[in-house]
């Protein structure tokens, strides 16, 4: 893959994202895997993206764009492939550039309200890529909990109190849940690296069968950070070990794409986070640790994974 | 976008039929703080290029090679992504006269 710069901006400045938003500069480098042949129709669930860039009457997308309620993300490009398909088989496809299909949905889209669209989807075997930019929260509607929302995170609806500081529960595995449907690409990914994101955009968008991208989104407003930090948020998080960035193959075949050998302590990234304020005070190291503990127990799993999988050859289309 | 339709005019289905037109906003007026770029530090490696949430950055290129960075002021937000992520310190916020 070579990216000849600049790349054709698709999506198109002027929209409404808050200063520093990750949402915005994860979809402009998604797009940025696009080859010039190629165009997508990219389909959305409700979530801060689809409001920050479709303001009737005026829109930033230079792409097919649809719109779609919170659950049916996947179910309506699942709907889009299969047509595009046909069109093409009965030759009434005008457009000359292959055309993709690419469905993007915050976490609540994706972990919580699609989560049963996204699974009837991948299990069909729609060729489509599906993009879930995790900023952690329903963010839109005002930092609400979410599946996503990591342990003692603070929202408005997981207040920190006297008797529970923050989040109790700890955060779905995404990728696991996509992986076992044997898929052929599921991947992590972090803004914070744009070459790996990319690359696995890129991927993903070769697979011969659906794919899904599980993407850390730092959100200024929502995780109480300064807009500045957006990036270097990104990048803490996967040296921290926080949110590993990892390949599953056919839901067999795990591939760690960023191996963090010596992790920095996880207060390092949790300190320029507001949600977590709480967690500085001296009476939660416990929970520092414990949170420590699942993020490292995690990782160590992943590598035990990788190194048992790694006889598993390489399939030709993940060579980009 | 030139003037605003009316009801009867209105594409059924909210369909939006001009691609892009947001292009037209001014987010410029958000920020406090504009970042400047210092031409003799910067070596035109294009990275805030990559992670402008907004493509705010515009690339001058000639044959494959950036030849300018310049930063669109009409749409930057003023995040100050841009200075963190320069590795030669060659973007600097200075605060918005008006």
């Amino acid at each position: 893959m070579s990216i000849s710069l600049p790349k054709p901006e698709y999506l198109a400045p002027g929209h409404a994202a808050c200063q520093g938003c990750g949402a915005t500069l994860i979809v402009r480098q998604v797009l940025m895997a696009l080859e010039p042949d190629e165009a997508a129709v990219i389909v959305t669930a409700t979530g801060c993206l689809e409001v920050v860039t479709t303001i009737y009457p005026r829109t930033s997308w230079r792409l097919p764009f649809v719109h779609l309620a919170f659950e049916n993300a996947a179910a309506a490009a699942s709907g889009i492939e299969t047509a595009l398909k046909v069109l093409k088989r009965k030759g009434l496809l005008k457009e000359k550039k292959k055309m993709h299909v690419i469905a993007i949905a915050g976490d609540g889209g994706t972990f919580d309200i699609g989560l049963q669209a996204l699974s009837g989807a991948l299990e069909r075997g729609h060729k489509f890529v599906y993009i879930c930019y995790d900023n952690e929260a329903y963010m839109n509607t005002g930092i609400q909990r979410s599946g996503a929302t990591p342990y003692r995170a603070w929202t408005t609806t997981t207040p920190v109190g006297k008797k529970i500081p923050g989040k109790p529960q700890f955060k779905k595995n995404l990728a696991g849940i996509a992986a076992a449907h044997e898929i052929p690409y599921v991947a992590t990914a972090s803004p914070g690296y744009h070459v790996d994101l990319i690359r696995k955009v890129r991927r993903a968008l070769n697979a011969p069968g659906p794919a899904l991208l599980h993407i850390i989104c730092p959100c200024p407003t929502g995780w109480r950070h300064d807009p500045s930090k957006t990036v270097e948020i990104a990048r803490l998080a996967v040296q921290t070990r926080f949110f590993p960035l990892y390949e599953i193959l056919y839901g067999r075949k795990y591939i760690i794409t960023m191996p963090v050998p010596k992790p920095l302590p996880i207060i390092d990234y949790l300190k320029l986070q507001g949600r977590y304020a709480h967690l500085l005070r001296p009476e939660m190291k416990g929970e520092v640790e414990k949170l420590e503990k699942a993020v490292n127990d995690f990782y160590k799993w992943l590598e035990r994974m990788a190194e048992a999988t790694k006889d598993i050859p390489l399939p030709s289309w993940y060579h980009v | 976008m030139s003037k605003l339709l009316g009801w009867r005019k209105i594409p059924i289905g909210t369909i939006i039929l001009e691609a892009g037109s947001t292009f037209e906003v001014r987010t410029g007026d958000w920020r406090t703080f504009k970042p400047v770029i210092d031409h003799n530090k910067c070596t035109r490696c294009g990275l805030c290029y990559y992670y402008c949430p907004d493509g705010s950055i515009t690339l001058e290129v000639k044959d494959g090679k950036i030849v300018k960075v310049d930063i669109d002021y009409y749409h930057c937000k003023g995040c100050a992504i841009c200075e963190g992520i320069c590795p030669v310190k060659a973007i600097t916020m200075v605060e918005e006269v008006k």
